[in-house]
């Protein structure tokens, strides 16, 4: 995420917008959008619906037992459709903002 | 003064310092994250004071030999669950994620949803992909789906 934001200019640049996806309340992700800095769109997904639907459910694996949200990137072109997907199988690791602007700079 | 095991202690909280560094600091930057050399390097170090505590904690010189063994094997224990510790989480458990057989793919639509943003206002994958990025429309968007912080 700090990465992401470090790199704005450059998605600003490509055109891509950076949204980020967790179960957090809108209060905690505003408290964390704040403290961090981050300057880009962060929504809420409490009950995991879109996290249901896109299969990212980590059951229990919340710091009291509930579903959150497996770590994952998609970068959808202007019509919705999936160009590049990451699914990282190690969630200390992640996908590099320079391995999304190369995906990135192959949309039309 | 002469007689303190300071090679024990260095190495003790050497580990503790290697352990917290990762979350606390070097998860900050891609190169120390992906993955955690400089902390390997500092347990590596540690391990090493460690070790020559030991062998001086042991030493038949000692002013008070019995609470320098107590020392020295509690705390090169301490420091070995510290490092087995550290790789269970960094290697291990960090693995433990749902393969997601079922999410989009590339070629595929990726499923719409409306989600409040961090001011509450109700916001749609639809909108994401139209409304203006620097008076532009986006080329595309990038979702990043993240654990949270609870």
């Amino acid at each position: 995420m700090r990465g992401i934001e470090q790199s704005l200019t450059q998605f600003r640049e490509s055109g891509i917008r950076p949204v980020a996806i967790s179960v957090d309340s809108p209060a905690v992700s505003s408290g964390l959008v704040t403290q961090a800095g981050y300057t880009f769109t962060f929504l809420s997904d409490p009950q995991a619906e879109a996290i249901r639907k896109y299969d990212l459910v980590h059951a229990g694996a919340g710091i009291d037992g509930q579903d959150i949200a497996r770590p994952a990137e998609f970068l959808l072109d202007s019509t919705g459709t999936v160009r590049w997907v990451n699914l990282t199988e190690n969630y200390w690791v992640r996908a590099r903002p320079e391995q999304v602007l190369e995906a990135a700079n192959k949309l039309r | 003064m002469k007689k303190f095991n300071w090679a024990l202690w260095a190495g003790f909280l050497l580990s503790v310092i290697a352990f917290l560094s990762y979350p606390l600091f070097f998860v900050r930057f891609a190169v120390t994250r992906d993955f955690p050399w400089v902390n390997l390097l500092l347990f590596v170090v540690a391990g090493a004071l460690v070790l020559i505590g030991i062998r001086r904690a042991f030493a038949a010189d000692r002013p008070h030999p019995k609470r320098s063994k107590v020392a020295g094997a509690t705390l090169s224990l301490l420091s070995v669950l510290i490092l087995s510790s550290f790789i269970f989480s960094i290697f291990i458990m960090s693995r433990w994620l749902p393969p997601s057989t079922g999410a989009p793919r590339v070629g595929q639509k990726a499923p719409d949803f409306t989600l409040a943003d961090s001011t509450g206002k109700a916001v749609s994958l639809g909108d994401l992909l139209t409304s203006p990025v620097d008076g532009k429309v986006p080329r595309g968007v990038l979702l990043i789906f993240f654990r949270g912080y609870w």
